[in-house]
């Protein structure tokens, strides 16, 4: 609509819609509909294997697209609390009207659990831009080599949808590490793929199910293709839990780092993870570090040498409140604790149980 | 903190008429707590929904009111957006702006709902809202001296503020800061008392001035320049319109929040005897400083469920869609501890305040303890001179062009 972008035009129906702003009313109408905000609508949701949905995004307006491997944020509300977890679109890149996203369902996790389970057409999700430096770069590489264990196989997708959608005829591998064959993300499509582009060469491994695939077990350097690409020669994306990055990590040192990038997915953490007087506190927009003394966070912060506004520091007014980055954290009314990341508490009533990140 | 301390004779519940032991108090505070801490973890998509919808019926009500005042030059047109756009106001300022900057909704992470980033509309900007209410006056309600919504700096609301001529008028500044009740609001945290007296100076208060002066102009721009200017030469019928909204809001936000506090049987306290608060006294506080008025759900919603003052005091942070089923509780304790549970239809609530308003406009006969005032210490003009002229010298340095003198 032209005439809505135009500047003049714009600060009016701002100065008229004050102090909410117009998507304050537009999402009445419909949510999708806001521009100062990414949502998208859940289109189609499938089941590819039974502990994982994939689930067809139509993002609005405002989302303007991702590089292949890039991350973004999805939110859900669930049971009236906005949770966000990162996703890595699996589809081709580009600015395209439909993005799509596979959620591997956590025994514990809540989010995961809500979108494979609950996630319907018509629901509406909020979006972030695409962010992250883990992508496929321009030019395209000379070979690529692609490894991926369990969930990381969903921007590893995104790369070979990319490179396939133009025509890529250089060597292309993608070494992948699942359960067994029935809990293989996307494992269909990968094989179709490997049929109909000859430079693609496909390896996996079933480490629960011997003999399934190409190979067996646990990463180790044999599993990487020697020619068509070898891996010495190949740009390397390696995405997947924490492990295997690190026995990945390990065979291209010496020489060999330039050539590799990884995007670690770890799995949440649904125990605290120390006890109250263990771990660092890290302030993150002042930069400072302290030890935990178990105190309440406003005190810590004050015996560091910030200044954050506080008002009752007993936990009613909420002044004090902000942004808690990560870790896990204790309500010291409720006793409530939870791990979530990027949480709105209030400090004066927050100690941290181990390592955690606040935004002061 | 020493709940198992025997209290001095003149202290707080003794002195109220309503004593309770050290223990009383301590398992007292407990009751109330397990409340809290229930309803705490009960929150979710019931109190999103609700919020959601309040919300809903807002923009609604704004949008009707807006368009039909367009039309204003139809009498029905007019009257009907008045209507409108004054509940629409009513609804942003009460049932959403108040609690949702209390940060009633914050546990949703949503950031439109973070009590910190609300904005309303109102000529008060949200973050002073948050600093003069939120914080000082939840901490200590109804504390002469402390609690600067006793009079509000204009009036005497209290027999401990002292009396000065100045109140006989008590009763016409009650009728002016009602009628333009959001600029009294804005211009609360300037603590304008405090800079007639001298205690501090209109030049420290330049960031907030440049504050309320945003928040006025824009809301005044868009209230009696833009919309109006959308009718042509037909803009008086949507300027008159927008303007009885404001006042109509003003008139009945200062009725309810008035009704929180002042009723006959309301308790203040001082700052001795409320040193070294246990956590049972102050849920004692509240509940003797603050009354109810009683209604139907939809006088609820339109009064902010600021109905329900007690259960806001006693849990301010609470969702306040669910004080209404939090009452019975707590109307429960307050018959097994003997305390009294102030509460009375508006009329009878509000006739109260305004007896109250009138009586001390007049000298007390009694012997009340002489504390300083809280209140205005304008004494003749000397104060009100002062007052304009420090007003003057902040305006001529705001306006452009004026010099960005270093605060005197």
């Amino acid at each position: 609509m032209p005439l809505l972008a135009r500047r003049p035009t714009r600060r009016f129906l701002d100065a008229l819609a004050g102090p909410h702003g117009i998507d304050g009313y537009l999402e009445q109408i419909d949510p999708l509909l806001v521009s100062g905000e990414c949502r998208a609508e859940v289109v189609a949701v499938e089941h590819g294997t039974e502990e994982s949905a994939t689930l067809r995004l139509r993002p609005n307006r405002a989302w303007q697209g991702f590089r292949a491997g890039q991350f973004v944020n999805v939110a859900v509300e669930i049971d009236g609390v906005r949770r966000r977890r990162c996703y890595s679109p699996a589809c081709g890149e580009g600015r395209r009207s439909e993005l799509e996203i596979t959620v591997k369902r956590h025994p514990e996790g809540l989010v995961s659990h809500f979108l494979a389970e609950r996630a319907r057409p018509g629901m509406v999700l909020g979006l972030s831009q695409a962010e992250g430096d883990f992508r496929l770069p321009q030019p395209r590489p000379e070979a690529v080599l692609l490894i991926g264990g369990g969930s990381g196989i969903t921007p590893l997708m995104a790369i070979l949808r990319t490179l396939f959608a133009e025509d890529y005829d250089r060597p292309v591998a993608l070494l992948n590490y699942a359960p067994d064959p029935a809990r293989a993300i996307y494992r269909t499509e990968l094989e179709r793929l490997a049929v109909e582009h000859p430079n693609f060469k496909l390896i996996r491994s079933y480490t629960r199910a011997p003999g399934a695939g190409e190979v067996d077990g646990h990463f180790r350097p044999l599993h990487l293709p020697e020619s068509d690409p070898c891996f010495t020669e190949a740009e390397t994306f390696a995405c997947g839990p924490p492990a295997l990055l690190e026995a990945v990590r390990g065979t291209w040192a010496n020489g060999l780092e330039h050539r590799l990038h990884v995007e670690s997915f770890v799995p949440p953490t649904f125990a605290p993870a120390g006890e109250p007087g263990e771990g660092e506190i890290r302030f993150a927009g002042s930069g400072i570090e302290v030890t935990n003394s178990g105190a309440s966070l406003l005190a810590q912060a004050e015996d560091a040498g910030l200044s954050p506004e506080s008002g009752c520091r007993m936990g009613i007014c909420h002044t004090c409140t902000c942004r808690k980055v990560a870790g896990t954290h204790k309500n010291l009314i409720t006793g409530e604790v939870s791990s979530a990341p990027d949480e709105e508490i209030q400090i004066c009533v927050s100690a941290a149980l181990g390592d955690l990140t606040v935004d002061l | 903190m020493n709940p198992t301390a025997t209290l001095p004779a003149n202290s707080a519940p003794t002195a109220t008429g309503y004593p309770l032991t050290p223990e009383q108090l301590e398992s007292f505070g407990e009751e109330l707590d397990a409340i809290r801490l229930r309803v705490l973890a009960d929150r979710g998509e019931r109190d999103a929904n609700y919020i959601r919808g309040v919300i809903r019926a807002q923009r609604g009500l704004e949008v009707a009111g807006r368009g039909l005042l367009w039309a204003g030059v139809f009498p029905p047109a007019w009257i009907a957006g008045t209507a409108a756009l004054s509940v629409s106001k009513i609804l942003d300022n009460m049932e959403i702006g108040h609690n949702v900057m209390h940060g009633q909704y914050e546990w949703m992470n949503d950031p439109k709902l973070s009590g910190k980033q609300f904005e309303w509309d109102n000529a008060c900007p949200a973050d002073q809202w948050r600093h003069s209410h939120n914080y000082m006056h939840h901490t200590h309600t109804n504390i002469v001296g402390k609690d600067r919504d006793i009079g509000y700096g204009v009036l005497r609301m209290s027999e401990d503020q002292r009396w000065t001529p100045y109140y006989l008028g008590n009763p016409l500044w009650a009728a002016l800061l009602a009628t333009f009740f959001e600029y009294g609001v804005a211009l609360h945290d300037l603590e304008v008392e405090r800079i007639a007296s001298g205690e501090t100076s209109l030049a420290e208060k330049r960031e907030l001035l440049k504050g309320i002066w945003e928040k006025v102009r824009g809301q005044a721009a868009k209230d009696y320049v833009l919309f109006p200017a959308l009718s042509g030469p037909l803009f008086v019928f949507p300027l008159a319109g927008n303007a009885t909204a404001n006042i109509v809001r003003n008139l009945w936000s200062f009725t309810i929040i008035f009704c929180g506090h002042f009723p006959e049987g309301t308790h203040e306290f001082s700052e001795e005897e409320t040193e070294d608060e246990t956590r049972g006294e102050w849920y004692y506080r509240q509940l003797l400083g603050s009354a109810n008025l009683s209604g139907g759900p939809l006088f609820h919603i339109m009064a902010g469920n600021l109905s329900f003052q007690i259960e806001h005091h006693l849990f301010p942070d609470l969702p306040a869609n669910r004080y209404a089923e939090i009452s019975v509780e707590v109307q429960e304790i307050c018959e097994r501890y003997g305390l009294p549970y102030n509460v009375g239809p508006l009329d009878q609530q509000f006739g109260s305040v305004v007896k109250k308003i009138c009586r001390l406009a007049l000298p007390d006969s009694g012997t009340r303890s002489l504390r300083p005032s809280p209140g205005v210490l304008l004494n003749g003009l000397g104060g009100a001179t002062k007052l304009i002229g420090g007003a003057v010298k902040v305006a001529r340095r705001m306006l452009p062009g004026g010099r960005s003198a270093a605060a005197a």
